[in-house]
């Protein structure tokens, strides 16, 4: 007998096993754990704490229940946030937009510095940044800390428990929704996670469909064209609800684009069954507010929304400067918009959007302010002598899309949808080929979601057009 | 029925506290090695601190960068190295912090392992409990926050407990100093061998499954004589755990037969961390 005869014995009866013996002996133990626990511990009467947990999970991790309170968990937390941003988003843009843009115009007339300068640094520079700034701080500032409450309070976990069932039914790992839950705030986070993940196969996955999990730079694009757009159609009593309603069926739509991905991609390119693992859920704690609070705002609100200015101030030049340097009869991007435009409104978008969705590749965050400055510049500059042009307030903000972009219910619909699926950003893709060092998984994880993008909004736009609702 | 016992037990001798020093980081020329495991959050810092007299701040989260912490205390003239691993739920996943714990409890063959339950979520711990019991029979079960589990209103039997797993069970609330000089206690006796442990052993309902195990730790024992954990060796090998083929491919397993598990480990011992990354 030697060592090889060892691990040949171990190979050949591990054959005869089959995949369950990892399981069985998980059973096993659990089995005589229970017993032994069981056999140990006598309650009396006032076990109130661990009834509540156990009646909390019981509701929790319900098969249905379980999602329902899911939906309406995420639901209030958009409701709440698109609710609230709305005063203080409006003070901001007023601020910003309005008195301090004013006050640097009046600084650069007073110091008669050249048109271009001014432009490019006002109109280009401050104006992307401030708008990334109004558009953003608000719903995040609320969000984050809603958010992370949940997290302390150990929602997470069950979320993850629920979904882990049809993780596991699409032939991933149940992981997954662990590194997914990761990839709500930001999806090179989410890659990076997936090392937890020990299969080679599945972590791919994991890694792939990342990207279907709304990250930090798109909440924002969401929730302000669910509300002008979604939002704003409805009645006004029930505008923040339905707007709340359109964000979390997009992330949803996510949830299930990433199952069914994972679903595709096990049964094709990355064949497999899912291991198997167990999750345990931390015991709910009452969550550190004051702590939680001061974290989510410091680590996460002013680092997100510091990214967010450090992509936006560059972009706002190139902004400028393309819609401004003239070759022929257009602007720089005059021209990119027009020759994107057959492609866009086919899509049910328009050519500035996907002009804004090359500009923002490094940053999803500055889609926004990319397409209003993008419209308004090359819209025609009336609105801006009309005086309303800069203190974007949410009602402004949609007069400026429906009248000088032409946008519709479908445009608005479709940009949230494209905002889910479309390529990674690029920190996203450095990461996944950091971690996969695999050039066409880099690509595929590019290329998929586009696709998917361009499919679906093609679909979506043709149905419209064919119904007549546009 | 109150189980911590106060009151009586001071005017014993044994709860001097005289008989603990707490010595710090100071591990040199240590008699025996103790290894501190347990679940997440149950206390396992605070047992360690209590006995080392350190102020460490252990916070291990699983997918973390995981250190073992390591400090020394004496009793009853002997001077013990303590060792606290990783928190973990399991040792069966290949995840990094587990197989640090596991390895440690494996290959660095401590005198004794102390694994920290929390009273309040007994089951749970309880499966970690049963894998370790799997690896070393030199276990002592330290059974944390009987304080909360009493609030929530749980009578836990230690003795109970302790009979089925055949190991010292040690109520203790560690946060308050209650137990600590019972657990030491119980340590003493286990590192020198004076209680004699009979570990309970994972029950296989399946016929199958057990008769795969036995066939292996039969084919182990021939190749390793005297290998204390065969049969754990054998449940991993019939996962396919590779750092654990790997140990029995290079024969790293084989040192463990050596019967030098009653032994101390020698101090500059360097301990095969990196066997499985």
């Amino acid at each position: 007998m030697t060592t090889g005869d060892v691990l040949k014995t171990a190979a050949q009866l591990r054959a005869e096993l089959g995949e369950e013996y990892h399981d069985k002996l998980m059973e096993a133990i659990y089995t005589d754990a229970s017993k032994i626990a069981d056999r140990s511990v006598s309650h009396d009467g006032t076990r109130a704490r661990l009834t509540f947990d156990r009646v909390l999970d019981r509701a929790l991790t319900h098969p249905v229940l379980g999602f329902v309170v899911m939906g309406l968990m995420f639901f209030g937390v958009f409701w709440l946030t698109i609710t609230g941003a709305n005063i203080p988003s409006s003070l901001l843009a007023d601020l910003l937009l309005g008195t301090v843009y004013d006050a640097l115009h009046n600084l650069a007339a007073a110091l008669s510095a050249p048109a271009w300068l001014s432009g490019l640094l006002i109109d280009g520079v401050y104006l992307a940044t401030a708008w990334v700034v109004s558009v953003m701080l608000p719903p995040m500032a609320i969000f984050f800390p809603l958010f992370t409450l949940l997290e302390d309070f150990g929602y997470l976990p069950r979320v993850a428990f629920n979904l882990d069932r049809l993780f596991a039914a699409a032939g991933a790992h149940g992981k997954q929704s662990l590194t997914m839950m990761m990839g709500f705030g930001c999806n090179a986070a989410g890659v990076v996670a997936t090392r937890i993940i020990d299969s080679p196969r599945e972590r791919l996955i994991a890694i792939i469909t990342n990207n279907f999990s709304i990250c930090n730079g798109r909440w924002p694009t969401l929730i302000l064209i669910g509300t002008i757009f979604i939002g704003a159609s409805a009645p006004p009593a029930l505008a923040s609800a339905v707007a709340a309603a359109s964000v979390v069926t997009v992330a949803v739509l996510g949830i299930v684009m990433a199952l069914l991905v994972s679903w595709g991609l096990s049964k094709t390119w990355l064949k497999g069954t899912a291991s198997v693992y167990s999750l345990e859920l931390p015991p709910y704690r009452p969550p550190q507010v004051l702590k939680t609070l001061y974290t989510s705002v410091i680590d996460r609100t002013l680092i997100v929304l510091w990214r967010a200015v450090v992509m936006a101030a560059p972009a706002g030049a190139v902004i400028w400067l393309t819609s401004n340097i003239m070759i022929g009869d257009a602007s720089i991007a005059g021209h990119m918009v027009s020759f994107l435009n057959p492609l866009g409104l086919l899509l049910g978008l328009n050519g500035v959007i996907l002009v804004a969705y090359i500009v923002a590749i490094p940053a999803n965050e500055i889609i926004i302010p990319t397409i209003l400055m993008l419209t308004l510049t090359l819209g025609g500059s009336q609105m801006a002598e009309a005086g309303v042009m800069l203190e974007l307030e949410d009602a402004q903000t949609y007069t400026v899309l429906t009248q000088l972009g032409g946008w519709t219910l479908l445009t608005g619909i479709n940009l949230m949808l494209f905002s889910l699926l479309h390529n990674p950003c690029s920190t996203t893709l450095l990461t996944i080929w950091r971690e996969t060092r695999s050039l066409r998984w880099t690509v595929v994880s590019a290329l998929l979601p586009l696709t998917m993008g361009f499919i679906v909004t093609f679909t979506t736009a043709t149905l419209a057009r064919l119904f007549g609702w546009v | 029925m109150s189980v911590i016992m106060t009151g009586a037990c001071e005017t014993c001798p044994a709860y001097h506290s005289a008989a603990l020093k707490k010595l710090g980081l100071n591990v040199e020329n240590f008699d025996y090695v103790v290894a501190l495991a347990g679940n997440p959050n149950t206390g396992k810092s605070t047992v360690f601190n209590a006995l080392t007299g350190l102020r460490q701040h252990v916070g291990n989260w699983p997918g973390k960068t995981v250190a073992r912490a390591e400090g020394g205390f004496a009793y009853e003239g002997k001077n013990y190295k303590l060792v606290d691993l990783p928190g973990t739920y399991s040792l069966l996943s290949t995840s990094t912090d587990e197989e640090i714990a596991r390895d440690f409890i494996l290959f660095g063959q401590p005198s004794v392992t102390v694994v920290v339950v929390d009273a309040t979520r007994l089951e749970r711990n309880l499966n970690l409990a049963l894998q370790i019991l799997e690896i070393t029979d030199r276990v002592v079960v330290a059974l944390n926050l009987m304080d909360e589990a009493r609030r929530h209103g749980l009578e836990v039997d230690e003795r109970h407990l302790s009979r089925e797993l055949g190991v010292p069970v040690v109520p203790m609330a560690a946060r308050r100093g209650q137990g600590i000089p019972e657990l030491l206690q119980a340590i003493a006796q286990v590192a020198a061998g004076r209680f004699v442990t009979r570990p309970h052993r994972i029950h296989q309902r399946d016929s199958r499954l057990e008769q795969a195990v036995e066939k292996l730790e039969a084919a182990l024992n021939r190749e390793f004589p005297g290998l204390p954990n065969a049969r754990w060796v054998a449940l991993r090998l019939l996962d396919g755990d590779a750092s654990i083929e790997q140990a029995v491919r290079d024969r790293t397993l084989g040192d463990l037969t050596q019967a030098k598990a009653m032994l101390p480990v020698p101090v500059n011992e360097p301990v095969p961390l990196e066997v499985a990354s």
